[in-house]
């Protein structure tokens, strides 16, 4: 495997975190961790009043470049999209997002915590239940 | 070339693992991820081969030539491990599946008896889950109680907390003889002295410190001692259990079924004499024939040099790391009190960013909690990286990681 994917780009999110902290107040919640690595994210997200667009969303976090750089990157990317569009982030999305393609089956699981925390806390907000795909 | 350190012959060492001529991109394998697993030179992966390829059959009560020559050789491996640990006898030796197993039998046949509601359960602050999760489990059955031995700044036992904490008189002292994280190797023979005097049963985990240097589980004095097979060249899945005979004698069974029985009538059962009483099923009978041959190949280069060997390779990984600033290694700084593990981190440097970057080049290490997360908080980090050696490994594979260790520096403009 390379590890051409640090690039500069990961890392200047990851020492200089977009929208980290906490939101209040906030109308989603949902934080969870990758019991392998201990990388930490929790993502708070302000509805918009007609209910159906993220209007803020924060984060915090700990753990490596690549699951923190994707929290902050993704609260960037997230903002003022519909709550629907949620549901349609993939995998590839994300390695497009860090403008990676390599990251392999041990650390992509670091990119996509984000994307799980986000769509558990969409999906509750929604009444669905989400399941992560194997 | 390789450099053979003045221990082992590390060059005819290496050729009896085939694993080791795998390249990555034309790298070749630099693998020091050994506290978590070994690799198995060929005569224990032949031994495999040719237990199923000859004599593969059901053990103990069989009458046939085949279900005889697994027997003994399932036998003769108990006898191998006896003497390897140097136990009383080889009666003293339960397979298990692995330390954890080992230590979950003491937990089961050994604690719900043995542990009272207010007693006190003594472990340390530098312990594996195994030896931490299983006595949280018997502690909230039972309503007893746990307490950890605290740790000095350089992460050894602290030996004046121990003394007042066996004033508590604990029913049970557990702990390890070699940390996994910090290397430290404790000194088991004094801490069972002390906890036997204080009234307590030993547990001690060998899983670090059996692969690793000689042990002598009579002269350690301990009760329990739980090791795993596959730290120690031997294949996964198998792993034993020291116990002393007069406590397995009183303990009640493990698992329960066949073979571990005298007589079973419809209105109840006699257990089996020990340790079969300890092992009910059919149990692992190949891996503990590779197991046994594990034990061969380490005696036959002696675990004596093994250890110096280690220490050679420590001493010279730390006159390496300590050129480079802004990393920190814990545990003891003196390689004659640690086994050969380094746990590291380097400034703003996630270990699992580091294990990907010496990934790339071709260096297996282990990055995050290693296990050991009430260790981890007390350090104040949520991971390290984590290299450890074995008999296998060179100066030049210290110096391959050391040069992926500068280029994960280099990455991280750290």
């Amino acid at each position: 495997m390379s590890s051409d994917f640090y690039r500069e780009l990961i890392l200047d999110y990851y020492r200089n975190p977009r929208n980290f902290g906490k939101l209040d107040p906030h109308d989603i919640d949902a934080k969870d961790l990758n019991p392998l690595c201990g990388d930490e994210v929790e993502m708070q997200v302000k509805v918009s009043p007609d209910k159906d667009k993220i209007e803020e969303i924060r984060f915090v976090g700990k753990g490596c470049a690549i699951s923190q750089a994707s929290a902050s990157m993704l609260t960037e990317l997230a903002k003022g999209k519909p709550l629907e569009w949620v549901r349609s982030l993939s995998r590839d999305d994300i390695t497009k997002m860090l403008g990676t393609s390599d990251l392999g089956p041990a650390r992509i699981k670091c990119a996509m915590l984000s994307v799980k925390v986000l769509k558990t806390g969409v999906y509750g907000y929604l009444g669905d239940k989400y399941d992560e795909p194997e | 070339m390789l450099e053979p350190t003045k221990t082992v012959d590390v060059e005819k060492v290496r050729g009896d693992f085939p694993i080791l001529r795998r390249t990555f991109d034309g790298k070749r394998l630099v693998y020091l991820d050994n506290a978590a697993t070994t690799q198995k030179p060929k005569a224990v992966i032949d031994s495999l081969v040719d237990y199923y390829s000859r004599y593969n059959a059901n053990i103990h009560r069989g009458v046939h030539q085949l279900s005889i020559e697994a027997t003994e050789a399932h036998e003769a491996a108990r006898k191998k491990v006896a003497r390897f640990l140097n136990a009383g006898s080889h009666r003293e030796v339960v397979f298990t599946r692995g330390t954890t197993e080992s230590i979950n039998l003491v937990r089961f046949a050994w604690g719900p008896a043995a542990v009272k509601e207010g007693d006190v359960v003594l472990l340390t602050l530098m312990e594996h889950h195994s030896n931490i999760v299983p006595w949280q489990q018997l502690a909230k059955e039972r309503g007893a109680r746990i307490e950890y031995v605290p740790l000095t700044p350089d992460g050894r036992l602290d030996m004046g907390e121990f003394e007042r904490l066996l004033g508590l008189s604990p029913a049970l002292v557990a702990f390890t003889q070699c940390s996994n994280v910090l290397g430290t190797i404790n000194d088991a023979e004094r801490l069972c002295s002390m906890a036997r005097s204080a009234g307590a049963v030993t547990v001690v985990d060998g899983a670090q410190s059996a692969p690793h240097m000689a042990v002598d589980v009579r002269r350690i004095g301990c009760d329990f001692f739980a090791v795993s097979g596959h730290k120690m060249l031997g294949p996964t899945g198998i792993g034993a259990l020291y116990g002393r005979r007069e406590l397995l004698d009183s303990m009640g069974p493990f698992q329960t079924g066949g073979d571990m029985i005298k007589e079973v009538h419809v209105d109840g059962a006699r257990w089996n004499d020990v340790p079969y009483k300890f092992e009910a099923g059919t149990t692992n009978i190949a891996d503990a024939v590779g197991f046994g041959a594990a034990i061969d190949y380490l005696a036959s280069v002696g675990m004596d040099r093994v250890r110096r060997h280690e220490v050679e390779l420590l001493r010279y990984s730390f006159e390496k790391l300590s050129a480079i600033p802004a990393l920190t290694v814990y545990g003891p700084a003196d390689p004659e009190s640690r086994g050969g593990v380094i746990s590291f981190n380097l400034a703003d440097i996630h270990p699992h960013d580091m294990a990907s970057i010496l990934d790339a080049e071709g260096v297996a290490i282990r990055s995050g909690h290693h296990c050991a997360q009430p260790l981890m908080d007390h350090l104040g980090v949520p991971g390290t990286s984590r290299a450890s050696f074995y008999i296998y490994n060179s100066y030049d594979d210290v110096d391959a990681f050391i040069a992926a260790l500068l280029k994960a520096k280099k990455v991280f403009s750290v």
